[in-house]
């Protein structure tokens, strides 16, 4: 196929699914298991792409992205685990109270902005928590290419070790598991030192923990381009704000609970997105007249884009005051 | 000083900065010629560096050798042209862990080819530093018979393999850290421009 530059489009192709099971894993998280409802195979994807779920609830439409950690190679499965977010904004509630084996739901085509980097010697996973997820389906494409990998993973407890046992069970001697509890921690530095020369980094989990690797990496003399990161923020709440849009000849307001980007779809206009989560750039939107103040919480944008007020992300961004969009 | 502006070109051609002292675990320096003025520099930046560097120099006729000696480095290796050392670049480069720094300075040739190595060995193009010093002389692929002649000051040249006449142009190639000379008497066999010293 030709690079020829794409229209942004409201999000990737979608695949109506049928849920094949539902395995609860412990306390906190729930695996949710997926087969084409038209019979066909799905597509392949590459370890660490992620899937937006469509969820109908009661009338309001959820969007979430989530990792799928199943096998890349199983065409006939798709597999995402989701943590209950019993304080979140409903989506993981959701999954973990309404959705039963039968339902018809959405996923989006894959889309992979935590990939492999193939060239590298040797691939050193850090998760924490549920970032465990990528790593999942990265670890069975390196697994069919005989790759070099280690993972060490952080869990607050045995009993909240997702997919522990399965991983140490499989690759006793590649998975090195760290409990909270036990007042263990990943020894990074030790880690990081002695690696042979080409081995790329890769992190998943809690902000803290991402911003402790790319530091800690950084001062040891890491490339930065060989230290993989992948963060979903999550649209926060906030105080309600009067959007106008220009190109629908639309003025829309931004309910507490939801996004600008949620906001724009119930208006029925369509925009473009892939991540929701603040991180691929795809709904990126220009900015025509702003009264008030902007609340970026994007990893798009940098700091100048964001001082401009020239520009936007709204999966995740807000608006105290009156704005106006070329939407 | 040792240093040339070279003029805007395209984007294809190489650009070079100026080296910085930057935390790692070690460091490998690789220079030739006036490169070893900028190995000084560096020293002079940050003099708790050379505990860990291992240098490879090429004097090309220069003497600043007894000078980069006295810098005390971890290893100092003194090689008589790039091709003699590349064995122990291989080898050092086999052995090294992330963290390892590398600093190219010299001519254009040699940080090409150095940084060739650095990249198979795994280490991406954008983490290693570069900074031009002494020669502005090119190294030259012939697009029509592929050889190499290293060296060349003016435009156009000869080809040292198949003696065509080769306009010098500055699409340049990573992968075999060479610049494009192109036939400039296709056409019109024989009516060759007087050939010029680059950059005048």
């Amino acid at each position: 196929m030709s690079a020829a530059p794409q229209k942004a489009k409201p999000g990737a192709e979608a695949i109506a699914v049928t849920v094949s099971a539902v395995v609860p894993l412990n306390d906190l998280v729930t695996r949710f298991e997926f087969k084409r409802s038209d019979g066909e195979a799905f597509p392949t994807f590459s370890g660490g792409a992620h899937t937006v779920i469509t969820m109908n609830d009661d009338g309001r439409t959820r969007l979430n992205p989530y990792s799928l950690m199943s096998d890349p190679a199983d065409t006939s499965t798709y597999a995402i685990s989701v943590r209950r977010e019993d304080k979140g904004r409903g989506g993981s509630l959701f999954m973990h109270t309404r959705v039963k084996v039968g339902d018809e739901m959405t996923l989006t085509y894959p889309v992979n902005l935590f990939s492999l980097d193939l060239r590298a010697r040797k691939h050193l996973f850090f998760a924490g928590g549920i970032g465990i997820t990528p790593f999942m389906s990265m670890i069975a494409q390196l697994e069919r290419m005989n790759g070099n990998w280690e993972l060490h993973y952080s869990v607050r407890s045995e009993a909240l070790g997702t997919y522990v046992d399965e991983l140490k069970y499989k690759f006793p001697n590649k998975v090195h598991v760290y409990y909270d509890d036990q007042s263990q921690s990943i020894p990074l530095e030790h880690l990081l030192d002695g690696q042979p020369l080409g081995t790329n980094a890769y992190v998943c989990g809690p902000k803290g923990m991402i911003d402790w690797v790319h530091a800690t990496a950084s001062a040891a003399g890491w490339p930065d381009a060989q230290v993989h990161s992948e963060e979903f923020l999550k649209p926060e709440p906030g105080k309600e704000f009067e959007v106008r849009l220009c190109k629908s000849d639309k003025t829309i307001t931004v309910g507490e609970n939801e996004s600008l980007l949620e906001a724009i779809e119930r208006a029925g206009v369509a925009a473009p997105f892939l991540c929701r989560g603040g991180a691929c750039g795809q709904c990126e939107t220009d900015v025509v007249k702003a009264d008030g103040e902007f609340i970026h919480r994007d990893h798009w944008l940098d700091d100048d884009q964001h001082a401009s007020g020239e520009k936007i992300m709204p999966c995740v961004s807000r608006f105290l005051g009156s704005l106006e969009l070329d939407r | 000083m040792s240093k040339f502006e070279f003029p805007e070109s395209i984007k294809s051609r190489p650009v070079y900065g100026t080296l910085e002292p930057r935390p790692g675990k070690s460091h490998l320096m690789i220079a030739d010629a006036e490169g070893a003025e900028a190995i000084l520099g560096l020293a002079v930046q940050d003099p708790s560096l050379m505990a860990k560097t291992h240098i490879i120099y090429i004097p090309k006729g220069t003497d600043f050798g007894d000078k980069l000696r006295a810098l005390n480095p971890a290893q100092y290796y003194e090689g008589p042209s790039y091709a003699a050392s590349v064995q122990r670049l291989r080898h050092v480069l086999e052995n090294a862990h992330q963290g390892l720094q590398v600093y190219l300075t010299g001519t254009e040739g040699l940080m090409g080819q150095a940084q060739n190595e650095a990249m198979q060995a795994g280490i991406p193009h954008t983490a290693i530093q570069t900074e031009h010093r002494g020669s502005v002389a090119r190294r030259m692929q012939c697009v029509h018979c592929k050889g190499i002649t290293e060296d060349v000051m003016t435009d156009p040249f000869v080809c040292s393999h198949c003696g065509l006449n080769l306009f010098v142009r500055d699409h340049y190639s990573r992968r075999l850290a060479a610049y494009q000379g192109v036939c400039i008497d296709a056409e019109d066999p024989g009516n060759v421009p007087e050939p010029k010293e680059l950059y005048t």
